[in-house]
């Protein structure tokens, strides 16, 4: 159960090595430039919405409607309450939709 | 190091772990059923460290592809991360050489999302507040990966009993939490159309880069906002 196998061993290895040249990539590229230009800050600006959105909007468009309606109505929560009660609506509307909805 | 500062970080980590541990868990699981060993899997949460991509990889193990398009499509999935690295940069300029090593090696998802939080609410980022974080997230996940491995078909179906809901919710409220900024709109819409678009034609672990770029592209290019900025961006949604 404990053993390893070279050839495993070898590609998990490279796949943290590539993952953590993603990881530094962008500040290496940030560094390098002196001073950082107000279009390019306005993109870093951009990145935590639009990156998060990408893992967000397939999971809502694929999803079937227990998905969907569960997933609006954690967002009226989230407008109004903390990401906890997010978590919690979105889980009672998910689950409530698969009990009476029999799936 | 501030002692109340990692613990400050360790209480903030608690729900992000608890939201990814069945995902760990589902991780370790599926990585037995692919033929991984539990020292392997292992290794593989704790040197990647990167969930969806993990899942990806040993989607992909399965299938016998050979070793190079694994690793490529591992990238496609982390290239995310650029974007992240880049945007954390003005945070952590004060941190030691060792330090940024480690502030990297951590970047994921919700570690970058509440840095930028916790930047805006005007609370110092410092490293032990970051450590403090990730260890929680860290640990969870890596534990939660040997015990789903150990557990193995007894993890039944996530969606059986709702888990499938989580990371989507949690990663929605952290993208409202945004909403204060500046074309927050445009870049959310084009976004989520560029990426379920992608999803759709170019395939699973594009989409992610592709959409996101829309989004960061859009924003560069749109007019710079000036009339109604505010001062600055204390009065977004802290809540976690």
């Amino acid at each position: 159960m404990l053993d390893f196998d070279l050839h495993m061993v070898l590609l998990i290895l490279t796949a943290a090595v590539v993952t953590f040249l993603t990881r530094i990539g962008g500040y290496i590229l940030i560094v390098k430039m002196n001073r950082i230009p107000p279009r390019v800050e306005a993109a870093l600006n951009a990145v935590p919405a639009a990156v998060l959105t990408t893992l967000v909007a397939p999971a809502f468009f694929n999803g079937g409607w227990d998905i969907k309606v569960a997933m609006f109505a954690a967002l009226l929560v989230g407008l109004r309450f903390s990401s906890t009660f997010m978590l919690i609506a979105g889980w009672i509307v998910v689950m409530a939709w698969r009990h009476f909805a029999g799936i | 190091m501030s002692r109340a500062d990692f613990f400050d970080g360790l209480r903030g980590g608690i729900p992000v772990a608890l939201a990814a541990a069945p995902f760990g868990a589902l991780f370790g699981a599926l990585a037995r059923d692919q033929g991984l060993s539990l020292g392997e899997l292992t290794l593989m949460s704790g040197t990647v460290y990167a969930g969806a991509s993990q899942m990806v990889g040993i989607d992909l193990f399965g299938h016998n592809v050979q070793a190079w398009l694994i690793v490529l499509s591992i990238l496609a999935v982390n290239f995310r991360h650029v974007l992240y690295s880049a945007a954390i940069a003005r945070y952590i300029r004060h941190f030691s050489p060792v330090q940024k090593f480690f502030t990297f090696f951590l970047l994921v998802d919700p570690q970058f999302a509440e840095t930028v939080k916790r930047h805006e609410s005007g609370k110092p980022v410092t490293f032990a507040w970051y450590l403090g974080f990730a260890a929680v997230v860290y640990v969870v996940w890596v534990a939660l990966s040997l015990i789903g491995g150990l557990l193995g078909s007894m993890i039944g179906d996530p969606k059986a009993i709702g888990l499938d809901i989580l990371l989507p919710v949690y990663f929605l409220g952290i993208v409202i939490g945004f909403r204060k900024r500046d074309n927050f709109l445009p870049v959310v819409i084009a976004s989520a159309g560029v990426s379920a678009i992608a999803y759709r034609y170019v395939g699973s672990p594009w989409h992610v880069s592709i959409g996101a770029l829309a989004g960061v592209a859009l924003a560069a290019v749109l007019p710079p906002v000036k009339a109604n900025r505010k001062p600055d961006l204390a009065h977004e949604n802290h809540e976690v």
